[in-house]
């Protein structure tokens, strides 16, 4: 009964947007399907947010188009049932309990009252359903924005920077979660800026810097097509190795996994130079990183660079 | 290309018939009212503002004095509790913005005259019924408090009296003399209790309409109190020709006359009728509201 392309439940085509003399979003064109995680991968200030905005219908795109399930979602009769959106900023009252602020969703949508206990128990926020949302951190915020995106069972989820001030083991939840949905044939369209983060929840990957679509590719396809190496390294002194790297001219970064990525430096030329520092290396693996390849084709594009 | 993993099945729900529509957006709104505190808070404080100024304008008479319109003088609160009432509709809307809830609001029900029309319908009702129930209230408590001031004879005596002196006596005056205070049965006394209920209900609904083009609480808030106590210090402070002439239009002035039994309080040159008065007031309210959804339809949420 789809009215779209079973393929294409999300199609973005010449897709603009401007803040005064700002570009934002600049002739963007893209497809989401069901099925897998579509990762959206952009610096900071690349017009991630604002898309996802534009195809929530929440923002006018200047020229352009973008439709969900082969509609607008202006259109949609039960935009909660058939999207679920995590945005960035938050959207809740703090004044309001965490169960109100879904009740209130669940009503405008006709979903049972029962399903909002549900998407508690699911995110975990069943304790503090009672409480009111502004007590919140920043994690359980992002829970209960996730919560709201799950409310209406929808097969396409939508979730921005969702990893945001989670814990470690809220953003292993949050890659399980969308890896799961996905499974179930749900299409699932997650933006981070975080490569490393990409890399390990997304089978698909829309790239974008400054507006402007960059790659639109599978995961594997963009790794393999950096030129660059980097090199995966675990080891017990973390800090004495980074300064170790970092002195002969190499970059580290470090994984939230506990893992360093060594850049700039060849693997041999790690091991060497650990072993002359008499550091223990757990793991020495040369990989093309998904952070390289990104860094690489967004260099051009990339709006706001530190200052180093 | 695409096809990495295999073609997977997609995933489709049987969705139930019709849409989300403003019953439904009724629904929400009406949950979203009551579960902040806020919401509590200001109806409260305008039970406070109508019905203690009424008890304070009551219950600091003289028994000798004479008050020209008992009705009018126990309704007057209302020209107090309109600005925390105000601030309850401004509330309606502008909290949305304020706390990013539209953006749930509007994922939820895209289509954005919905939305207001919810708004408007769920806060409508809540105001006419809040505000029906505080000028009863305050008619109620304040005749009370008069006619416990002024027991100084029996309706006969009052009448023999008059006719004695061979006055024809206005209803109010009659009343004054029989017990210092008005009933509902007396002329134009429930016209005045209800256009009291429903002045008020319209300028929640007016500072709704306000906080839809405005967005911003504080900015809403002020500009409804710009309205309603500004304009018209304004007004008084310009040349008595052209005041005379813009008076009539103003909603505080609108609303003295509604609060009335007895025609035009004497600072209203040329007052509108009660009725033609409020059916201006809506009309300022549907301008606003108006003005609002266009805003609130064009401007990115």
């Amino acid at each position: 009964m789809a009215p779209c392309k079973a393929d294409r439940v999300i199609e973005a085509r010449g897709l603009s947007k401007r803040f005064g003399n700002v570009v934002a979003v600049d002739d963007l064109s893209f497809d989401v399907s069901p099925g897998t995680v579509t990762g959206f991968l952009g610096p900071n200030g690349s017009g991630k947010s604002t898309t996802m905005r534009m195809i929530m219908g929440l923002d006018a795109p200047a020229s352009g188009s973008v439709t969900v399930l082969g509609r607008r979602y202006h259109d949609l009769p039960w935009p909660m049932r058939e999207v679920g959106g995590l945005l960035e900023a938050r959207s809740i009252h703090p004044g309001r309990s965490a169960r109100a602020h879904l009740l209130t969703l669940a009503r405008s949508n006709a979903i049972a009252r029962a399903r909002v206990d549900e998407v508690l128990d699911l995110v975990g926020l069943t304790a503090v359903a009672g409480k009111r949302a502004g007590k919140f951190s920043l994690g359980m915020g992002q829970r209960l924005g996730i919560a709201a995106a799950l409310l209406g069972d929808p097969g396409v989820l939508l979730f921005d920077e969702p990893v945001n001030g989670l814990d470690p083991e809220g953003i292993r939840w949050v890659r399980t979660l969308c890896k799961q949905l996905a499974r179930e044939g749900r299409t699932v369209f997650v933006s981070s800026h975080l490569m490393a983060e990409m890399a390990l929840t997304a089978d698909h990957l829309v790239v974008i810097g400054k507006g402007k679509l960059i790659a639109e590719t599978s995961v594997a396809d963009f790794v393999a097509g950096s030129s660059r190496q980097s090199v995966k390294v675990r080891t017990p002194a973390p800090h004495q190795l980074t300064d170790a790297v970092t002195n002969a001219g190499g970059t580290v970064i470090s994984d939230p996994d506990g893992s360093m990525a060594v850049a700039g430096l060849s693997a041999s030329e790690v091991g060497d130079l650990a072993a002359s520092m008499g550091i223990a290396l757990h793991e020495l693996t040369p990989v093309a990183s998904l952070e390289d390849a990104f860094m690489e084709l967004t260099d051009e594009a990339v709006e706001f660079r530190g200052g180093s | 290309m695409t096809a990495v993993f295999g073609a997977p099945t997609p995933f489709v729900i049987e969705q139930p018939p019709g849409r989300a529509g403003l019953r439904r957006a009724m629904a929400a709104e009406w949950t979203k009212l009551w579960s902040v505190r806020s919401t509590t808070w200001t109806l409260v404080g305008t039970a406070v503002a109508v019905v203690g100024l009424c008890a304070l304008g009551t219950g600091t008479v003289n028994p000798s004095e004479i008050i020209d319109d008992p009705t009018r003088r126990s309704l007057i609160g209302v020209l107090l509790g309109q600005l925390i009432f105000g601030v309850l509709g401004v509330l309606v809307m502008s909290a949305e913005y304020g706390t990013g809830t539209i953006r749930a609001t509007l994922s939820a029900i895209p289509r954005r005259p919905v939305v207001l029309t919810a708004k408007v319908v769920v806060f409508g009702a809540v105001a006419v019924v809040v505000s029906e129930v505080l000028a009863f209230s305050a008619f109620a408590l304040g005749q009370a408090i008069l006619s416990a001031k002024h027991a100084v004879g029996t309706k006969a005596a009052a009448a023999q009296r008059a006719q004695q002196l061979g006055l024809k006596i206005p209803h109010n005056i009659q009343g004054f003399l029989s017990n210092g205070s008005a009933s509902l049965g007396q002329p134009g006394v429930l016209r005045a209790v209800v256009g009291a209920g429903l002045y008020l209900a319209v300028l929640g609904l007016l500072a709704l309409g306000l906080a839809t083009i405005i967005r911003h609480t504080a900015g809403a808030i002020s500009a409804f109190v710009a309205v309603v106590l500004v304009l018209p210090l304004i007004v008084e402070a310009l040349p008595s020709s052209l005041s005379n002439h813009l008076a009539r239009y103003l909603p505080a002035n609108i609303g003295l006359v509604m609060f009335s039994t007895n025609g035009v309080p004497d600072r209203v040159v040329n007052a509108f009728s009660p009725w033609r008065g409020f059916a201006l007031l809506v009309f300022y309210a549907v301008v606003t509201l108006g003005i609002g959804c266009r805003v609130l339809v064009r401007r990115d949420a």
